[in-house]
């Protein structure tokens, strides 16, 4: 019977907890009376030593990736390959996804640190606001990663793919195609510096048929968020403007590439050549259907191994500019030096499809999905 | 109001006096006058552009998905409740249907869309109920319960395909989304457009004799005729529009959108379930007066939860839709959107206060903020400075309808 009480006081105690939050008054004194008084210091003493025990761990090579933003699909396989890397090295993988937000991301950076990480791998949401995160990482002596996006502080590791090279290749299958004629960039998200690299890249191998002439640029739009609707709007817009006289549009990734072929469709004017970049497995069936001109090809599984590599030399001790691999850079907007690497994109277009294929990316199936007149060697 | 036959003799009268016989609503008139400035500024900007029959059809099909959820959230904010998580509804339900449609079943089969479809509704539905069951049965706030839902169902997006976008979908689904073959053709506009006609006199008429049987002052003649051939000129005019956009290099007339077309059977059925239905004047009472409603016998928290699978299912149609339109599922889809949607519904009348705000002043927000939209892009302003005027507008929109309410 005692028992019974005791539980029931317990469950009462339990349920008077959401009360108290909701601002309801408890009669129950004494009950409160522990939840203030002893509670508070049993917790506290609970704290340390978890904390005590991580330190105790700390010595093990512990890497920490701070994302982004995890919804834009590809990153998933950046950490299969990062994890991948890790634990062939004996080293320990902990994240933390920013979701889109710079505060957040400030404050993931400082629980990767206080979790123990050695070194870090970040995914800059916005490479000006990460400063003060990166700062007090450099102030624990935890070496960090830029990954894919810039970080331009000295000292800090950069890892990409040439992104200016990105829109350099899309440029160029674009124009391979359509040498004359009204252009329209779809470009990236404003914040995200990488869509300003892909359209200086763009820019720098149309800029002389554009001064020609030949080359008329008639509508240009950054895209919020990367988000494919916004692009389906805009190019809607831009077509509406320009009574559909638009011969090629340089999209600064898949996602957006979606949303101007959606449009198109919409005005029977698919099949004009459109870029992209990621390899998205819907991308690459558009591809294959003769919707898309070419998919830049990010093998992101080499870059999330790379930067695992890096991650855990750093560590270990090496010095950046020790790493095997690493160049001298300093392409960024504020001309600040940096140890860097940039591995190489490959255009995946009709007649390369088997490169995504046989390297595992994705299978035959999906690219070939619906792809009836004209197949393309792939899918033959 | 309507019908009354005052006769002051001031020089306000004349207005005053016109619009309590016919029984217009000043704040209607208001919002439409500001629609109409918004329309003439951007057409006069663009050169005529905006205001051609490409663009309007461009803006219609635009306006349908903020639009269809718009209507669900004005009985949630006339219920003094608020719902913050119908863009990441949008964007799970949608996800869900794309993963059906393109990975699970046979793409292709006739079963497969409508299958998916269904599915989507349901699980909206699912989704209503489990958030209404935690406002309605657990007293937990709605901000929190569906601030909640924004941050869960956007996770769940993700998770479905972790993040990968699925396409194309099904060639007939597509047609639910507009696009070069998602309209319904010059004839079938034009006998719809009849029937609407035939309605809307029929529907006057009828409340005009029961005015009457019940010894109510009715409007004088030539308003009731007035109003009606106002309306059907409307009507017919819209109908016109629609077949004047032509498919791309032919001359064929595309007539009505598939969207469109599931707007207006939307707006019907919220407008008889708010205005009818038992259901809806139980949500305008919770809404002017929470004691009185539950003191006078109505099932609160019952009619809570319904109010929400409403919005849970209007949020499935509006992923349909997106999915349909963009052809691929993407897990960020309906991002932000709620915040659309309640702009709408506010700028449509409904007060943030509860117990006022209809379905029709709803879709004419919707329309105002996406036409703000459409023309700034059409105007190649860059989406920053885009949202700097848009919420600009939106707090002289929301002013201007004070400014009116107070008035009359």
């Amino acid at each position: 019977m005692r028992r019974l009480t005791r539980f029931a006081g317990g469950v009462t105690l339990l349920t008077k907890f959401p009360s108290a939050l909701w601002g309801e008054n408890t009669e129950r004194g004494d009950t409160m009376g522990f939840a203030n008084k002893r509670l508070p210091s049993l917790l506290l003493a609970l704290a340390l030593a978890v904390i005590a025990a991580g330190n105790a761990a700390a010595k093990e090579l512990i890497v920490g990736v701070s994302w982004a933003n995890f919804q834009e699909e590809r990153w998933k396989t950046d950490e299969a390959a990062m994890k991948e890397v890790l634990k062939r090295h004996g080293a320990r993988y902990i994240g933390a996804d920013a979701q889109s937000s710079n505060e957040k991301q400030i404050s993931d950076i400082e629980s990767l640190i206080t979790r123990g990480a050695t070194a870090l791998i970040v995914l800059a949401w916005d490479s000006g606001a990460i400063g003060p995160a990166v700062a007090k990482a450099e102030a624990e002596g935890i070496p960090v990663v830029g990954y894919d996006r810039l970080i331009e502080k000295p000292g800090v590791f950069y890892l990409t793919f040439d992104n200016k090279e990105v829109g350099r290749i899309q440029a160029r299958e674009v124009f391979k195609v359509q040498p004359k004629g009204n252009y329209v960039f779809i470009k990236g998200y404003a914040q995200d510096p990488n869509a300003d690299f892909l359209h200086s890249g763009q820019l720098e191998v149309l800029k002389p048929a554009i001064d020609k002439g030949d080359i008329k640029i008639v509508g240009e739009q950054y895209t919020d968020g990367w988000r494919p609707e916004n692009a389906q709007l805009n190019m809607e817009q831009i077509l509406t403007a320009n009574d559909n006289k638009v011969d090629a549009v340089v999209a600064s990734n898949d996602g957006t590439a979606g949303g101007v072929v959606a449009a198109l469709t919409a005005q029977g004017m698919e099949g004009i050549p459109v870029s992209g970049q990621d390899g998205d497995h819907a991308a690459l069936n558009r591809v294959a259907r003769g919707l898309q001109t070419v998919s830049v090809w990010k093998d992101a599984r080499a870059l999330g191994n790379a930067a695992a590599r890096i991650a855990v030399a750093l560590a270990k001790g090496t010095k950046p500019g020790k790493i095997a691999g690493a160049i001298k850079w300093s392409g960024g907007p504020k001309g600040v030096t940096l140890d860097a690497i940039l591995l190489k994109p490959v255009p995946i277009t009709r007649d390369n499809l088997e490169i995504v294929i046989k390297a595992g990316w994705v299978s035959k199936k999906v690219v070939c999905q619906g792809v009836t007149k004209n197949p393309p060697t792939a899918c033959r | 109001m309507s019908g009354e036959r005052g006769t002051p003799a001031t020089e306000e009268g004349a207005f005053s006096r016109l619009v309590q016989t016919t029984g217009i609503d000043t704040r209607t008139l208001a919002m439409v006058a500001a629609l109409i400035i918004i329309w003439m500024v951007l057409n006069a900007l663009t050169g005529g552009i905006f205001l051609s029959a490409r663009n309007l059809y461009n803006l219609t099909v635009q306006s349908c998905v903020v639009g269809i959820m718009a209507t669900g959230m004005v009985l949630v904010i006339t219920a003094r409740h608020i719902d913050l998580s119908v863009g990441s509804v949008l964007g799970f339900t949608g996800m869900i249907i794309a993963y059906l449609q393109v990975e699970l079943f046979t793409l292709g089969a006739a079963w497969n869309w409508p299958l998916t479809i269904v599915a989507g509704l349901a699980l909206g539905a699912l989704i209503g109920l489990w958030q209404g069951y935690w406002i309605a049965y657990r007293a937990v706030p709605a901000f929190v319960v569906t601030l909640a839902g924004l941050l869960m169902f956007r996770g769940a997006a993700f998770l479905v395909t972790d993040g990968r976008t699925v396409a194309p979908m099904d060639p007939t689904y597509q047609l639910l989304g507009g696009g070069i073959d998602g309209s319904i053709g010059a004839n079938a506009s034009w006998i719809l457009g009849a029937v609407a006609v035939a309605m809307v006199i029929l529907i006057s008429l009828s409340a005009r004799a029961k005015r009457r049987s019940f010894g109510f002052p009715v409007k004088p003649m030539w308003a009731e005729i007035g109003l009606i051939v106002i309306y059907s000129g409307l009507i017919l005019g819209f109908v016109m529009l629609m077949n004047s956009y032509y498919k791309p290099r032919t001359e064929i007339p595309r007539g009505i959108p598939v969207p469109a077309l599931i707007l207006i059977v939307v707006v019907l059925v919220m407008t008889l379930l708010s205005r009818i239905t038992k259901f809806g004047r139980y949500v305008f009472a919770m809404g002017g007066n929470p004691e009185a409603a539950e003191l006078s016998g109505i099932d609160v928290k019952k009619v809570t939860v319904m109010i929400f699978v409403v919005m849970g299912i209007l949020s499935a149609i509006a992923a349909v839709i997106t999915t349909a339109r963009l052809n691929a599922g993407a897990n960020s889809m309906g991002m932000l959107s709620e915040l659309s949607v309640i702009a709408a519904a506010v700028i449509g009348g409904t007060s943030l206060a509860g117990g006022v705000g209809t379905i029709a002043g709803a879709i004419l927000g919707a329309v105002i903020m996406q036409s703000l939209e459409n023309g700034m892009v059409l105007l190649g302003v860059s989406s920053p400075a885009r949202q700097i005027l848009i919420g600009l507008v939106l707090i002289a929109a929301v002013w201007f309808d004070a400014t009116f309410r107070r008035k009359g």
